[in-house]
């Protein structure tokens, strides 16, 4: 991977009354790789996507997207800019069908007004044409046409898990970052996952920020992996790197202990 | 004159120049993609064909080379076989689901040289073969989703090699035009290799002669307008697909649509509304079963309505096809049903345009076939064959009826020979096997007839009935005649029973092995509170046995005293193709099965009660596994008073 780098945290901090969620974080992540982060539970990574995605606002430290100060931007403001998220828990409008899911991820995109787009007429039917367009490729991408019309609340866990990508990506994101994407799956759906993780980054060039438990896959796609415990970063590299890091052997079994879930 | 008769006519990619002059801005193909149907003008059609037909010449593709294409029915896929009959060259379809191993054989032995595939499954699956495949020179890929990093110099994109056409093209105008005015009648069009229910697979040539001859025959007893919308989505590779969406389409200027994808179909069709669609009783029932638990799943009252107009309908069918006049209370009933009940099913199924529906390949249950024409919809039966350019018969509108095939289509002779094996003659009967001149022999006489192997007999009116495969039909131990198919058809009319394998050849009775149906059976367990797991648990149900033995009984009483089930056995696992128990196109392979499970044949006449079975499953991706396991074995006391199963 080249190595400029499309997002940046630096000594990142965030508290939560006494606890320290994330302490003096940094990381730097590549542009156009996949960047896995793991770690415990609790250990901070969702927290630190929170962020990045500014649901939360950091203590201290900065956050920059291309050269640019986002750490104290609304999370609306960074999605325009070009960071989409998935949910650990999948945040779908249940009762909407899996197009209009994916509609609503080109909102930000859209510029027709209220009563235009009322009207539906000129711009505003061209615009949503051209939204259309955008979606029914993601659509194609992921292999939904058959469940186009249907609402998501009818979906199977991982049908949904997959729709929620496809919204993210409604947004034509620059970063994607994934939180847990493949939690509760079977070996099957893992690998279709797998699968359209890896056609995101190479074929629409889309950076991948992943949080994941499954070692498996970790370090099956991923450029390079960052280690988290509680709070810090503890090791950061390629796959095998981390794998041999003895900090991180310590974290995820203890010491001179078996088993764990890796 | 005969469009065969003309050489301005007499090759499909020449009837394909013909449209393209005479209506260039006819729908002469359209397909769905991202949501929205898009279309290919006769004028489009032409352009992609010569194009691609030029790409292909500039691969050096030559006057009787072979083309394999692969994949779900794509635009660009016809186009790549229209394309290599053009310059002379044969099509070879193949099933865009068989394992690897399959494919090797129908390959080497069309002697593929170039391979069309539709996307990247496809490639790799082609890919694993290469080494194995001498003749192979290029894989051209359609969709080149997760292909960007493939390097494997074999492979060329369809754009590119549209793109060498098109230069080819300008450097030498006119090439087209000559290479097409080359075709004649009895080249060779394409090779469908029959799904081979024993042995090997054998490639049938046909030849344009075939193709647009039995598309004309056809033609001349059924209502086909000009511009007509057709479903391209039976498999490629079946020819039966290949006499519409290629010689019906191109013959009579239908428009051919393919749907988005295999998951989409049903929603497709009713997006379009075909005016004519033909589809395997397969289809027929699941959408039978489909409307069933729909229908379930409605408000009482709702349910109530339907049910009603549902049971006017089927009286009012029965009292027509028996002859007797409707009363006026019935006729007002029909209309009203027409409009709160029977036109919006048509409408929810797709079919409210469609003038007829055929269904063939297997016989269609009387109680489906019954409630599909009592909503009506025009459904009817044809009869064909592969090596009969895959159509022989098929019902006029006044004539329909589920237990026979219809008449002859005009031009071709049909009659049963002695041994009551139905042969026929006429222009549809194919040029032979490839590279097998000595089974050809064996098929069609020296005076030119071919044998279907179907064992059937006309009936008073002049309608073919077919029994069974005429080397199937066997004989009790007693010496009375014994035909499985007959037996097994009519114990799949039950919605609980998915396939059905039946012996008797030599023995002193006939039993039958029984595949339940997974969803039915499911749902019923389901509603009496039964709990199951998986296929293998439902299947070893005492509670499932019973509701089949009720449903034997039922078909039993159908049948003659000798011909009964006497005893059957539950399978623990569906009869799949890629166990090679059944064809890509769902028949059984008897003489296989029989084989497979020679130790259950022997508990069946041993008297036991159960039997040990140790059985190879392959997976859909080719792995292999072994399942052990003990299935039990049931009686169906002949003449015991039947059971009500629900």
């Amino acid at each position: 991977m080249s190595g400029i780098s499309i997002l940046g945290v630096a000594n990142v901090s965030k508290k939560f009354g006494g606890v320290t969620a994330v302490q003096d974080m940094s990381l730097d992540v590549p542009r156009g790789g996949i960047l896995s982060i793991i770690g415990p539970n609790g250990a901070g990574k969702t927290s630190l996507l929170n962020m990045i995605s500014g649901f939360y606002k950091p203590d201290t430290g900065q956050i920059v997207l291309e050269g640019q100060d986002i750490t104290q931007k609304k999370p609306s403001d960074i999605a325009a800019l070009g960071i989409a998220r998935t949910f650990q828990n999948i945040a779908l409008f249940s009762g909407l069908t899996v197009l209009d899911n994916l509609m609503l991820g080109r909102h930000v995109r859209m510029k027709a007004g209220v009563l235009a787009s009322i009207v539906y007429w000129g711009m505003a039917q061209k615009e949503d044409i051209a939204h259309r367009e955008v979606v029914e490729e993601i659509i194609e991408f992921l292999k939904l046409q058959d469940l186009r019309k249907l609402p998501t609340a009818a979906l199977a866990y991982g049908l949904r898990k997959r729709v929620e990508l496809g919204r993210a990506l409604a947004l034509e994101p620059k970063v994607l970052l994934l939180d847990e994407p493949m939690g509760g799956m079977n070996q099957d759906e893992k690998e279709d996952m797998a699968r359209y993780i890896l056609d995101v980054n190479q074929e629409r060039g889309v950076t991948v920020v992943l949080i994941e438990h499954d070692m498996g896959v970790v370090m099956d796609i991923s450029d390079r992996v960052v280690v988290l415990d509680r709070g810090r970063r503890i090791a950061a590299g390629t796959p095998e790197e981390v794998q041999r890091d003895p900090a991180v052997i310590e974290a995820y079994l203890g010491t001179g202990k078996g088993g764990g879930r890796a | 004159m005969r469009l065969i008769d003309s050489s301005k006519t007499d090759t499909l990619p020449k009837l394909l120049e013909r449209n393209s002059t005479t209506d260039p801005r006819g729908a002469g193909m359209r397909e769905k993609t991202r949501g929205v149907w898009q279309t290919y003008s006769w004028r489009d059609y032409r352009d992609q064909v010569r194009d691609f037909a030029l790409g292909l010449a500039s691969l050096e593709f030559k006057r009787a080379d072979k083309l394999s294409v692969v994949g779900d029915n794509r635009p660009q896929l016809y186009f790549a076989q229209l394309a290599a009959q053009a310059l002379g060259g044969v099509s070879v379809p193949v099933y865009q689901d068989s394992i690897a191993s399959e494919l090797v054989y129908v390959l080497n032995h069309a002697e593929t040289s170039i391979i069309v595939a539709e996307d990247q499954e496809q490639v790799d699956k082609a890919l694993s073969l290469k080494d194995k495949l001498p003749k192979l020179r290029w894989i051209v890929f359609d969709d080149p989703r997760g292909l960007a990093f493939y390097e494997d110099p074999i492979l060329r994109s369809f754009d590119s090699v549209l793109e060498e056409g098109r230069k080819l093209s300008q450097a030498h105008p006119g090439f087209y035009e000559a290479e097409l005015a080359k075709g004649s009648a009895d080249d060779t069009a394409m090779i469908a290799y029959t799904s081979g229910t024993t042995g090997n697979p054998k490639g049938v040539m046909l030849s344009h002669r075939n193709m647009i001859a039995t598309a004309e025959s056809f033609l001349e007893v059924n209502d086909v307008k000009r511009g007509d919308n057709w479903l391209s989505y039976l498999p490629m590779a079946w020819v039966g697909d290949a006499a519409f969406t290629l010689g019906m389409a191109l013959v009579a200027r239908l428009t051919a649509n393919c749907p988005e994808n295999p998951e989409t179909v049903q929603r497709d069709l009713r997006e379009l509304g075909p005016d004519a669609i033909l589809a395997p009783p397969r289809i027929w029932e699941n959408m039978l079963t489909i409307m069933q638990v729909k229908a379930g799943d409605a408000s009482p009252l709702k349910r109530r309505v339907f049910e009603h107009f549902r049971a006017l309908a089927e009286r009012c069918e029965l009292k027509k096809t028996g002859g007797e006049p409707l009363t006026l209370g019935e006729r007002i009933g029909l209309a009203a049903g027409e409009f709160f009940i029977y036109g919006p099913v048509r409408d929810q199924l797709g079919l409210r345009r469609a003038r007829w529906c055929y269904t063939g390949g297997a016989p269609l249950g009387p109680d489906t076939y019954r409630f599909f024409r009592s909503f009506g919809i025009n459904l009817k039966q044809v009869y064909g064959a592969t090596e009969a350019s895959a159509l022989i018969a098929c019902q006029a509108d006044a004539e329909a009826n589920p237990n026979t095939v219809g008449r002859p289509i005009p031009s071709i002779e049909v009659k049963v020979d002695d041994r009551g094996e139905v042969l026929l003659r006429g222009p549809n009967v194919f040029k032979g096997y490839f590279k097998q001149e000595d089974v050809t022999r064996e098929t069609v006489t020296p005076d030119g007839w071919l044998k279907t192997g179907d064992a059937g007999f006309f009936d008073k009116q002049g309608h073919l009935v077919i029994i069974d495969r005429a080397k199937d039909v066997g004989k009790l131990a007693d010496g009375t005649a014994f035909a499985p198919q007959f037996i097994e058809n009519k114990l799949k009319f039950s919605p609980f029973i998915r396939e059905a394998v039946a012996f008797g050849h030599e023995r002193p009775f006939v039993v039958a092995m029984i595949a339940i149906d997974m969803q039915t059976v499911g749902a019923w367990a389901e509603k009496r509170g039964l709990p199951y797991t998986s296929y293998m648990d439902l299947s070893r149900k005492p509670e499932v046995a019973e509701l089949i033995g009720g449903e034997i009984a039922k078909a039993n009483i159908t049948l003659p005293d000798v011909q009964q089930v006497k005893r059957f056995l539950l399978l623990n696992k569906e009869l799949e193709a890629d166990d090679a128990e059944m064809t890509r196109t769902r028949k059984v392979r008897r003489k296989f099965v029989a084989e497979k499970y020679a130790s259950v044949i022997d508990a069946f006449y041993g008297g036991k009660s159960s039997a040990d079975v140790t059985m190879e499953i392959t997976f859909e991706d080719g792995r292999k596994s072994t399942l052990s396991s003990t299935i039990a074995i049931h009686s169906e006391a002949a003449g015991e008073p039947v059971r009500q199963a629900a």
